[in-house]
């Protein structure tokens, strides 16, 4: 069955939406959208010194975002640049830094589009236990983190004043994202990482009153839009990154349709009651 | 009204320091936020602090708090000290989806009834379902503090508490925190913008201008000079008027409690 790089192609992208929809959430909840991409654009610099090292490329893209993750964090704390001027520059200085070394690598054969937009022929049958092995490891962490992470995200300092350590928290989602960045860039390439991230999620808002549902439905639309984009792309011949990313697209504006909420219309129509048998109580008493 | 399960026996906490702060300061760049701030609280205490909008109020609580480091001074903190917060801002915007439920349990695990104690005790228990970004001022404020109260905390620490609160749900809800006090034995330190309407339930004010002006018991503190410079006489002078006799109790949604 993984003989077939379709097949494979699918159950890499799965794996990937899996992890990456309960990411996307935080991403979304706490404004990292920048930050997300700015991972990804380092990515490129991983590629490039991992061909010229001659290196594991998944493994060197994950230390360069971790590393990146980190620079970001001291140089805020240093520095009198805003976030986003400072995310701004290293998102593109690591990208340029990437283009700049691969172009030097005469010696290689560098497929510079599947880098940036995916490619499903790329996916090896090892690269698929990397996807599933580091996704089940991302998705462990992040359940375990979970409720802490959430609590920093609702509020950072009442998090801090009940006994949570946000610094070391904050550090694990880091290296979680660095991680989902390194195992997706294949499939969906460089530069469309981010909106793996974030539509799913944003799908998922509309339907969700919980959190936790919110993660779960964000991986479900995220591996709904993985197999129709693929499928997509298959039949058209187009790559993978973006199909994936219009099929995700499509999600997005299906949720956007006036269509009955079911969960929120439930939800409503039962605080509807009991607000009405609380204040028929209410007016039982008065009388 | 209410009753909390936990009863604690306020007898066994006392004699205990919770938070101490000796002459702590914050500095940001070349400014400091506040200096020399020393206060302690004990458990069952109410500790108030007043002053103006920048005076350093939620500053000091937040170092108190282990939130922000003094860059002087000795901070203390009890071991394993359990707080409950309610801070000055909490943004929960649309993108969250966050019941009342949900949110009750942000910290801890809370069972399903300490979840209806703590609302009930807030008269929020009919917002149980529904969602934080669709809440009013003044509801939000009380599921706040239900959600703080819920892990029968040691020290309670309330940032301006009664913002979107009318005035009648405002004494009510300070008689709230009042019982609160008196059920948990916890330590209290209120954060308020006007002494007069927490002074019945406050053992010690600290008036902060960026530094401490004046400390003591309310009455002490009112008749200060300093606090006279710092709010002018018309405020001092007017401190005799929470202790208006109400004719009929309100709830703390302002609604007029039906005689039973």
């Amino acid at each position: 069955m993984l003989d077939d790089f379709f097949t494979r192609a699918l159950i890499g992208g799965v794996g990937v939406a899996l992890v990456a929809g309960p990411i996307g959430c935080f991403i979304i909840w706490r404004r990292l959208a920048y930050f997300g991409d700015t991972l990804s654009h380092s990515a490129l610099l991983g590629i490039a010194l991992a061909l010229l090292l001659e290196i594991n490329i998944t493994l060197t893209v994950f230390l360069i975002s971790v590393l990146v993750s980190f620079l970001l964090l001291l140089l805020q704390r240093r520095a009198t640049l805003s976030s986003d001027a400072l995310l701004g520059l290293l998102a593109h200085s690591t990208l340029a830094l990437g283009l700049v070394v691969l172009a030097f690598l005469t010696w290689v054969r560098v497929d510079l589009m599947g880098f940036l937009f995916g490619d499903i022929l790329a996916v090896t049958a090892y690269d698929l236990a990397t996807i599933w092995g580091g996704g089940i490891i991302a998705l462990a962490v992040l359940s375990f983190i979970w409720n802490s992470l959430f609590a920093i995200t609702v509020n950072y300092d009442l998090a801090t004043a009940e006994g949570i350590k946000p610094e070391i928290i904050n550090m694990i989602f880091t290296v979680i994202v660095a991680a989902v960045i390194a195992v997706s860039m294949k499939l969906v390439g460089v530069l469309l990482i981010t909106a793996l991230l974030i539509m799913p999620a944003a799908t998922a808002r509309r339907f969700s009153t919980s959190p936790e549902w919110m993660a779960v439905i964000a991986a479900v639309v995220g591996s709904v839009s993985v197999l129709i984009g693929l499928n997509g792309s298959l039949k058209w011949d187009t790559p993978a990154g973006p199909s994936i990313v219009v099929a995700a697209l499509l999600c997005f504006i299906v949720s956007l349709l006036p269509l009955p909420n079911l969960i929120e219309m439930k939800k409503r129509g039962f605080t509807r009651i009991a607000n009405l048998l609380v204040k028929a109580k209410e007016n039982d008493e008065a009388s | 009204m209410i009753n909390f399960h936990f009863q604690l026996n306020r007898q066994k906490r006392a004699d205990i320091v919770l938070i101490s702060l000796e002459n702590a300061g914050v500095r940001r760049s070349d400014k400091w936020l506040v200096r020399g701030v020393t206060m302690q609280i004990e458990p069952g205490e109410i500790v108030t602090m007043i002053g103006p909008n920048g005076s350093g109020k939620s500053t000091t609580a937040k170092i108190a708090l282990g939130i922000i480091k003094a860059d002087e001074g000795v901070t203390y903190q009890k071991e394993d000290l359990s707080v409950g917060y309610v801070p000055q801002k909490l943004d929960v915007n649309w993108t969250l989806p966050l019941s009342v439920n949900r949110f009750l349990r942000l910290t801890n695990a809370a069972s399903k009834e300490q979840m209806q104690q703590a609302l009930l005790a807030t008269e929020t228990l009919h917002l149980a379902n529904s969602q934080m970004s669709k809440l009013s001022g003044g509801e939000f404020q009380r599921v706040l503090l239900a959600r703080a109260i819920i892990r029968n905390p040691e020290l309670l620490v309330l940032d301006e508490p009664v913002q979107g609160i009318d005035f009648n749900g405002e004494i009510a809800l300070y008689k709230l925190i009042d019982d609160i006090r008196d059920r948990l034995g916890c330590g209290i330190l209120l954060i308020s913008h006007d002494l007069h309407m927490v002074m019945s339930t406050t053992d010690r004010v600290l008036c902060l201008n960026g530094h401490v002006c004046c400390s003591g018991t309310p009455a002490t503190v009112a008749s200060s000079k300093e606090f006279k410079s710092l709010f002018g006489h018309h405020a001092a002078s007017s401190l005799a008027f929470y202790e208006h006799k109400h004719d009929h109790e309100h709830q703390l949604d302002g609604k007029i409690k039906s005689a039973t």
